[in-house]
């Protein structure tokens, strides 16, 4: 059925159709209507889920992490310093393969401290083991976190999925969502989770051991392992997504009128709604340009993204982060992925923008579409600067 | 309950088994042998970073005959929290023991805050402190719980120093803040008493915290023959009380049944000999009475 829905009653609707045992979260804008609305659910008795009101996100992960490891679907979403402050228990959760779902509405960290969006919280998680994926629109945002639960529970991955969720752009936008009418579909295309391992007094088993040098570089080897495998059941979440319910926005990556594009931009999130507008245009008054939206960023695609780019002039990689000290994270990663498989003939260029809630305008995707085809090597560089607040101490 | 000589077969039916690689003579091991052989195989336990969950866990063996789970460092009771609320949803929870273990730095220090968290949701969880007075996995640095003019690595005497310059944090008195059911402290050196303790948790729903002194050769610097004794000692000098509360009122106490002066307790403790040099660290030996003293006011020792 469609429904006009604010992005965060959208993803609380559709983790309710996944029916989450445990849920635990601490409030953080622009997180918070989501588990507000989740919270609503259980008291109305709509969700059957033990709802636990935390005193920290650090404690939030962790009772997640604690009931997931009895085997029973769960659930938290956090932001910004809510998610820097659950890293250490993300990574513990990868690391013991436990299926948690987190819910990321991306928010820009501190300090200046502001609450405003874009994707640096999300990315400094990216190393941690859990699987990123980041939704495009509302609909998206709904539909991915049914894939996400099927992910994490396949048990060739068992590991935590973060889909990360623009904030404010998307969580508390209304935008039209088809939302699935039957529960019994999504129970039939997400089935009970099945832990082979999990605390059960019939069956003791030990969780989070201590591993010594002999035996520490294979524990993350096998981590590594399953979440680059996951690629594959990325894809066929998608794909059996689309035969049941009829909605796809791509797997791991997905083109948009890329064939016969000389350019193509690269981007993540709410932002390639804003890109295609200006493509759209574009195409229009004859440029050959295209889009690759990033969908996965964690398995990072390097294959799919260098089959798509491989025969264009330029890439144009717009990102809501920055990696201090180097510069763009996307653009370093596909840079790398081309060098790595002698692609040497795509010219390249990093740009860095709309950090802290900055709006990104089309006519700022314009202007930078005309700049980057005719820069090389740039890495990173911040666009749209106000040059009067350079040099300020916030 | 307490058992006498024990054959190897009964030792591998145990909960807690051997194996471990605890030190000898570490009073922390007895402490989880003896409450597990109360509350028994129905039981789901947590563990805090620290000595406990690398000695009695190095992959690939592991010393728990229950489910056990080791996260992280500051997590114990929200681990425990999120299991006691997995068991809950799925109707498993009636006859089920949720037991969340740290150290004291992982309970007064670095989990206070999720140990309050847990408390004031009042999951059915027995917590168990096992109190050795500082970081010993580390390298025995100064805690929250280290007592007064203990030597430590982080805390250490020296020309002008007598060790830790702070009291032992009340962590009891700070879980009956919270009104939880029941708190308690109980001491390696009187197992029958901890015996006991942990018995009643077991008809107790809702939070219980049990704080239990677990002397520590290493970290104490004394021969490990002397564990119970020094327990004892702890607990006849007034030093640590031990006692049993309902939400914020004590309803018993261990009575001292021959007072001894806390020299008595320090002088076979090298984190102590520090006191025993000079002059001044008479007068300090006298503070670390006066504690000893209104502890045995405050809780009606005598």
């Amino acid at each position: 059925m469609k429904k006009v829905l604010e992005g965060s009653m959208a993803i609380s609707d559709s983790i309710r159709m996944a029916e989450p045992k445990v849920i635990s979260a601490y409030p953080i804008t622009p997180q918070t209507h989501i588990v507000e609305h989740l919270s609503q659910m259980v008291a109305d008795g709509d969700l059957k889920a033990e709802y636990i009101m935390v005193e920290s996100e650090h404690s939030a992960a962790s009772v997640v992490l604690g009931a997931s490891a009895c085997g029973v679907r769960t659930y938290t979403a956090t932001a910004a310093q809510g998610l820097l402050y659950m890293e250490e228990v993300i990574y513990n959760i990868a690391g013991m393969r436990l299926p948690v779902v987190i819910t990321v509405a991306n928010r820009a960290v501190s300090a200046p401290i502001s609450i405003w969006n874009d994707m640096q919280d999300s990315m400094a998680l990216r190393d941690s083991g859990a699987i990123q994926l980041v939704a495009e629109n509302n609909q998206e945002a709904y539909d991915m976190h049914i894939q996400a639960y099927k992910i994490a529970e396949n048990p060739d991955v068992m590991l935590p999925v973060i889909v990360c969720v623009d904030g404010f752009v998307l969580t508390h936008t209304f935008e039209v969502v088809d939302t699935i009418d039957h529960i019994e579909k999504v129970r039939e295309y997400l089935p009970p989770l099945n832990m082979q391992y999990k605390l059960d007094v019939n069956d003791p088993f030990s969780f989070g051991t201590i591993a010594e040098p002999s035996v520490y570089l294979e524990a993350r080897y096998n981590l590594s392992t399953a979440i680059n495998n996951s690629k594959s059941i990325i894809i066929n979440a998608a794909n059996e997504y689309k035969e049941m319910f009829g909605k796809y926005e791509g797997a791991l990556i997905d083109p948009y009128k890329m064939d016969d594009a000389d350019t193509v931009i690269v981007a993540m999130g709410s932002v390639l709604g804003t890109i295609k507008d200006v493509v759209d245009e574009l195409r229009e008054s004859g440029k050959k340009i295209g889009i690759l939206k990033v969908r996965s960023f964690r398995p990072f695609p390097a294959d799919e993204i260098v089959n798509a780019l491989k025969n264009i002039k330029n890439a144009i990689i717009i990102e809501k982060a920055v990696s201090l000290g180097k510069g763009g994270i996307l653009s370093c990663e596909i840079r790398d992925a081309l060098y790595q498989r002698k692609v040497y003939s795509v010219n390249v260029n990093g740009y860095i923008l709309g950090l802290g809630g900055r709006d990104i305008t089309p006519k700022n995707i314009y202007d930078l579409i005309m700049k980057a085809e005719k820069e090389e090597n740039i890495d990173g560089e911040f666009f749209g600067l106000n040059n009067e607040m350079l040099n300020k101490v916030f | 309950m307490l058992t006498n000589m024990l054959t190897k077969e009964d030792t591998h039916k145990q909960l807690f088994t051997m194996g471990h690689t605890g030190c000898s003579g570490c009073a922390q091991s007895m402490a989880v042998k003896l409450i597990m052989e109360v509350l028994g195989k129905n039981t789901i336990a947590t563990s805090a970073t620290g000595c406990l969950e690398v000695f009695s866990a190095k992959f690939p063996e592991s010393s728990w005959n229950i489910p056990w789970i080791h996260s992280l460092f500051e997590n114990s009771a929200a681990v425990a929290s999120g299991i006691e609320a997995a068991l809950q949803i799925t109707g498993k929870k009636e006859g089920i023991t949720v037991l969340s273990q740290a150290g004291d730095g992982g309970t007064a220090d670095i989990g206070l805050q999720a140990l309050s968290g847990m408390f004031e949701r009042n999951h059915d969880v027995l917590y168990v402190c096992y109190d050795n007075g500082a970081y010993m996995n580390t390298g025995y640095q100064r805690s929250g719980l280290t007592p007064y003019d203990a030597f430590t690595s982080t805390s250490p005497s020296g020309k002008i120093s007598y060790g830790n310059n702070r009291p032992k944090k009340y962590m009891p008195e700070i879980a009956m803040a919270h009104r939880i059911p029941y708190t308690a402290v109980a001491s390696a050196g009187y197992p029958m008493d901890l015996q006991k303790k942990v018995k009643k948790t077991m008809s107790i729903k809702g939070s219980k915290y049990l704080q239990v002194d677990v002397p520590c050769t290493p970290g104490w610097k004394y021969e490990p023959r002397y564990s119970v004794k020094i327990a004892q000692l702890g607990v006849q000098s007034g030093l640590y009380p031990l006692f049993e509360a309902e939400y914020d009122k004590i309803i018993s106490v261990k009575k001292i049944s021959k007072k001894v002066p806390v020299e008595e307790y320090l002088k076979l403790q090298g984190r102590f000999k520090h006191l025993f040099k000079d002059e001044a660290g008479k007068a300090e030996i006298e503070k670390i009475q006066k504690i000893a003293d209104e502890n045995i006011e405050r809780y009606g020792l005598l």
